[in-house]
């Protein structure tokens, strides 16, 4: 494959992604950084970067230690209905007296779960089939590349709705399960267009002609090349995790038993908290995706300027 | 430009197969009697609960191997039958859908088409006025990191709840009855407009931020450089610039569909909107499967359908495609 | 020697980088003479594309330090994008290293040509009938203007941007790189066409930047051979060949083998140890560390000197 062909496939890889956030990463396959000294020169002075990470790692602690300030459980009904935030109960309150304080930072936890997992699964997935299918060419590349196509095309929230809707019961591990196994696809084009690129190159002959295998070129050869990409395609996979989560879980379909941010905002609609006003109900939640999937996606586009030396400023 | 929409459509049709065996497969293959827990969570009136039990024993036909099973769900569904709801019982599933799809579309078409139109403008604006860069891209990502029905609620508060400016639910006025007359469309139109705005906020955003990517990308091609290298004026190398990064955003469309209808469905029933994503949530507090499962192969019929328009505007714009000279691009 | 077409005095152009400036250019000077035909030589990282872009446009990180150039006697702005505008195509040209994608992969060409034209205030219609005849030379076929980039072979671009390039008939031309993409028969082809070009008047005088000698001397009349961000040696061709006076000369020549024979891929790089860097050049004379020949007097910069009639050599061996 040509150098154009494959930017093309690769900007039409992409986009697929979370929305938008996603072409940053199009420009091709990032030469291999000059060394790790480099990039941490670039990556400690990018504004981007650092900030994106503070607030995630802000929301992080926040899920870690925020559950222990409480002695109670996110679904327990500890306080009067509907209060407004106060010192007892810093978010208030549920129109059945939950903390909403406790809510939040245990939905905290189920949003980083999901994500970590789902993101993950979907990262392992599609790299596997992505790297076998950019190595192997010829027919298992037809078969995989056609998989990958279907599975592309279907709409992933119809799917998971079916099935979420016939499990008697839910947890986030199942769910983020789920979502890895569908949201997978973008990365193996991606992923499979670069395996292209680079295993006609020297590096790659030569680990060849020294008797290495399919497995070890791959592990040892070609996915190092293209990590910086797989590290921001598994960012944005975290990212579109989290907000697939919480569409499922608005719609009726996540958990059963616990909380989490796409629950909290069901619950708040379903309850009527628009109508009277409990905006402590439904705002933090919301703003929690927002903040850790947007600083995930500001992060991305730092840490693309870190590894693109094109793009770096001077 | 044949073999590239035959293989399109080969993909097509493959991914409906595949679709509606999922969508057999599903309650078959999930642990436990399909029928049983779907009357045991169905809070029927005991007369039309033994009716439905007769109905769906008819229906999943378990005692059938299961290939007779699977070319009775193909031949239902050829025939246009998706089953019968439970929530509305005994509504047949086909027509509660048909009802709701005019009001997702509503929603979907404009805000997609005017989202990426709009999006398309503003990315590419921005990647060339500085200050349009400081603005619109941060507000672009923190857009497209919204979740749908985050910004739909927060919309609905303080423009439905707080100002009252705009109704909180519904798809027209209760106090009107659904008829050709001005007052009617006003009201559709007033109903429509928040639902329709939150969509088009959080579309807007993603492909602000991809056009701006993609032609600050083009203009550093080659093509750009050689015509700069000839003095080509910057509106020319521009306008080439735009076009052709039109056709990843393109791209990027087609697949992003599936998230802008779970974006739809989720706006839907944040303002009671009677379109699917209503249908959806009913469905699900009232265990109405076949509705839920009618609802998945209309929204997958819907995308593929999607996806083959584009398809054709692609070939339009990309001259790529029309030659045969494009190998892969599926 | 003929009149002057290009005069290029002591110029600098250096890279912008965050460790600080590389001094890809640092002091350069030499004449091009109206129908000349020069091959500019060296290691890549010697700067010599630099120089060829300076002429026509810098890019993004690129900055004019010093120095001038003169093309037909005016003074080329080459540090101002917009006043060189003007020249461009028209008067100062080029055939970029990337002509494989210098094509707008998404029209057609003669749509790009005439979009291109017109953008210039040049009537399309005015240059089609030209346009056909370079065409028919080159050995393209009208039909190409109907057709997108992607359809054509390596060969068809190549010599199709070397058609649009020279379109205008400009002054100085910039061939860089030319037939590095291409294989042996279509390198023959390009090399023969850019001496047509200039028997025709299509273009006064060319610079051809190559990794490759012995194409240059095949088609050349004087080189230049850069080295390290200087020029360590211009003389015409045969001279520079047979006799030349440059340790550095020497060993690229030394390390071609049977020069002139055939076109050959032996690249420049057969010369033991590596160019200093030009973050921060080594005083003296640069080729000092790789030179066989170096003593004291190296420590000091040799000037590029002229040591016989159109010969200038730097180095203190030389002189």
């Amino acid at each position: 494959m040509s150098g154009p062909e494959l930017k093309e496939e690769l900007a039409v890889a992409t986009p697929a992604a979370p929305p938008g956030a996603a072409t940053a990463v199009a420009a091709g396959p990032v030469p291999r950084a000059r060394g790790r000294g480099e990039v941490l020169y670039f990556a400690r002075r990018n504004r981007k970067l650092v900030a994106g990470l503070a607030v995630v790692a802000g929301f992080l602690v926040v899920a870690a230690v925020g559950p222990l300030l409480t002695d109670h459980g996110p679904n327990d009904y500890v306080g009067p209905p509907s209060q407004p935030p106060s010192a007892d109960f810093w978010f208030g309150t549920t129109t059945f007296g939950q903390d909403v304080f406790a809510q939040f930072t245990h939905g905290l936890r189920s949003t980083f779960l999901v994500g970590v997992l789902g993101g993950g699964l979907a990262g392992l997935i599609g790299m596997l089939i992505g790297f076998t299918a950019g190595y192997r060419g010829g027919v298992v590349d037809e078969v995989l590349n056609m998989l990958t196509n279907v599975v592309l095309v279907i709409p992933t929230l119809a799917v998971l709705l079916i099935v979420a809707a016939y499990l008697r019961v839910r947890g986030v591990v199942p769910e983020a399960i789920f979502i890895g196994l569908t949201s997978w696809p973008w990365v193996a084009r991606a992923v499979r267009a670069q395996t292209f690129s680079l295993r006609t190159r020297d590096f790659v002959d030569l680990a060849r002609l020294s008797g290495a295998g399919g497995r070890a070129i791959i592990v040892r050869e070609i996915a190092p090349n293209m990590s910086s990409y797989l590290l921001m395609s598994g960012i944005l996979l975290f990212g579109g995790a989290v907000l697939l989560a919480a569409t499922l879980d608005f719609i009726g379909l996540g958990p059963t038993s616990g909380i989490s941010l796409g629950l909290m905002m069901n619950n708040a609609v379903l309850w009527s908290a628009l109508q009277l006003g409990m905006w402590w109900w439904f705002v933090p939640p919301g703003l929690g995706i927002t903040a850790i999937v947007g600083s995930l996606y500001i992060m991305n586009v730092g840490l693309d300027e870190v590894f693109n030396p094109k793009l770096r400023k001077l | 430009m044949r073999q590239y929409f035959q293989r399109k459509l080969g993909i097509y049709v493959l991914t409906f197969f595949v679709a509606v065996t999922i969508d057999w497969m599903i309650p078959r293959f999930m642990p436990g009697d399909p029928v049983q827990t779907m009357l045991s969570r169905a809070s029927l009136r005991p007369e039309a609960a033994q009716s439905m039990q007769a109905y769906l024993n008819s229906v999943f036909g378990l005692d059938m191997p299961l290939w007779r099973q699977y070319l009775n769900f193909w031949g239902g569904l050829l025939r246009g039958d998706l089953g019968i709801s439970v929530w509305l019982f005994p509504q047949p599933v086909t027509g509660v859908i048909l009802r709701a799809v005019p009001y997702t579309l509503a929603l979907l078409v404009p805000a997609t088409l005017l989202s990426w139109w709009a999006g398309n403008k503003f990315g590419a604006l921005a990647a060339r006025r500085k200050w349009l860069d400081n603005t619109v891209l941060p507000l672009g990502y923190v857009l497209t990191a919204t979740p749908y029905m985050w910004l739909a609620i927060l919309l609905a508060w303080l423009f439905g709840s707080v100002t009252g400016w705009f109704p909180l639910s519904g798809g027209y006025s209760f106090s009107l009855a659904p008829a050709w007359s001005l007052e009617f469309a006003g009201s559709l139109f007033w109903h429509w407009f928040l639902p329709f705005l939150s969509l088009f906020l959080v579309a807007f955003g993603g492909w602000a931020i991809g056009m701006r990517n993609m032609v600050i990308y083009e203009l550093e091609a080659d093509y750009a450089h050689y015509l700069e290298s000839l003095g080509a004026p910057r509106r020319l190398v521009r306008r080439y610039a735009f076009r052709n990064a039109l056709l990843p955003q393109l791209t990027g469309l087609a697949l992003q569909l599936g998230v802008l209808v779970a974006g739809a469905l989720v706006t839907e029933i944040v303002f009671s909107y009677p379109g699917l994503g209503y249908l959806v949530l009913q469905a699900v507090n009232n265990q109405d499967f076949f509705l839920l499962q009618g609802v998945f192969l209309f929204i997958v019929i819907g995308v593929l359908a999607a996806n083959f328009l584009i398809d054709i505007v692609y070939v339009v714009i990309d001259p790529r495609t029309r030659t045969g000279m494009r190998g892969d691009t599926a | 020697m003929s009149p002057v077409t290009l005069k290029v005095d002591n110029l600098q152009v250096w890279y912008r980088t965050l460790r600080g400036d590389v001094q890809a250019l640092d002091g350069v000077s030499f004449t091009v003479g109206d129908g000349e035909l020069v091959g500019l030589a060296g290691e890549s990282g010697c700067g010599k594309s630099t120089l060829g872009k300076s002429l026509i446009r810098l890019d993004g990180r690129m900055r004019h330090v010093g120095g001038t150039v003169e093309l037909d006697g005016k003074e080329l702005p080459i540090g101002d994008s917009e006043r060189m505008n003007g020249f461009r195509f028209k008067e100062v040209s080029i055939i970029p290293q990337y002509a494989m994608s210098a094509m707008n992969p998404t029209r057609r060409i003669g749509r790009m040509v005439a979009e291109l034209l017109e953008s210039r205030g040049v009537r399309f219609e005015g240059q089609l009938e030209e346009l056909l005849r370079r065409l028919e030379l080159v050995g393209l076929d009208p039909e190409v203007l109907e057709r997108y980039p992607i359809e054509l072979s390596g060969g068809m671009k190549q010599r199709m941007v070397m058609v649009i390039s020279t379109l205008l008939n400009p002054s100085l031309l910039v061939a860089d790189e030319v037939t590095s993409a291409l294989d042996v028969s279509n390198q023959k082809a390009v090399a023969e066409a850019l001496v047509d070009f200039r028997d025709r008047h299509y273009v006064k005088s060319t610079i051809i930047i190559t990794h490759d000698l012995s194409l240059v001397y095949q088609i050349a009349d004087s080189i230049i051979v850069m080295y390290a961000g200087k020029l360590a040696e211009k003389a015409p061709t045969d001279t520079l060949v047979h006799a030349p006076r440059h340790p550095y000369t020497r060993m690229l020549i030394g390390a071609l083998p049977e020069v002139g024979v055939r076109y050959d891929t032996k690249r420049l790089e057969g010369i033991p140890g590596s160019p200093p860097s030009l973050l921060d050049p080594p005083k003296g004379c640069r080729f000092r560390d790789r030179c066989p020949l170096a003593f004291d007097k190296c420590a000091e910069e040799p000037p590029f000197r002229e040591v016989a009639p159109d010969h200038a050599v730097a180095c203190w061996k030389a002189f």
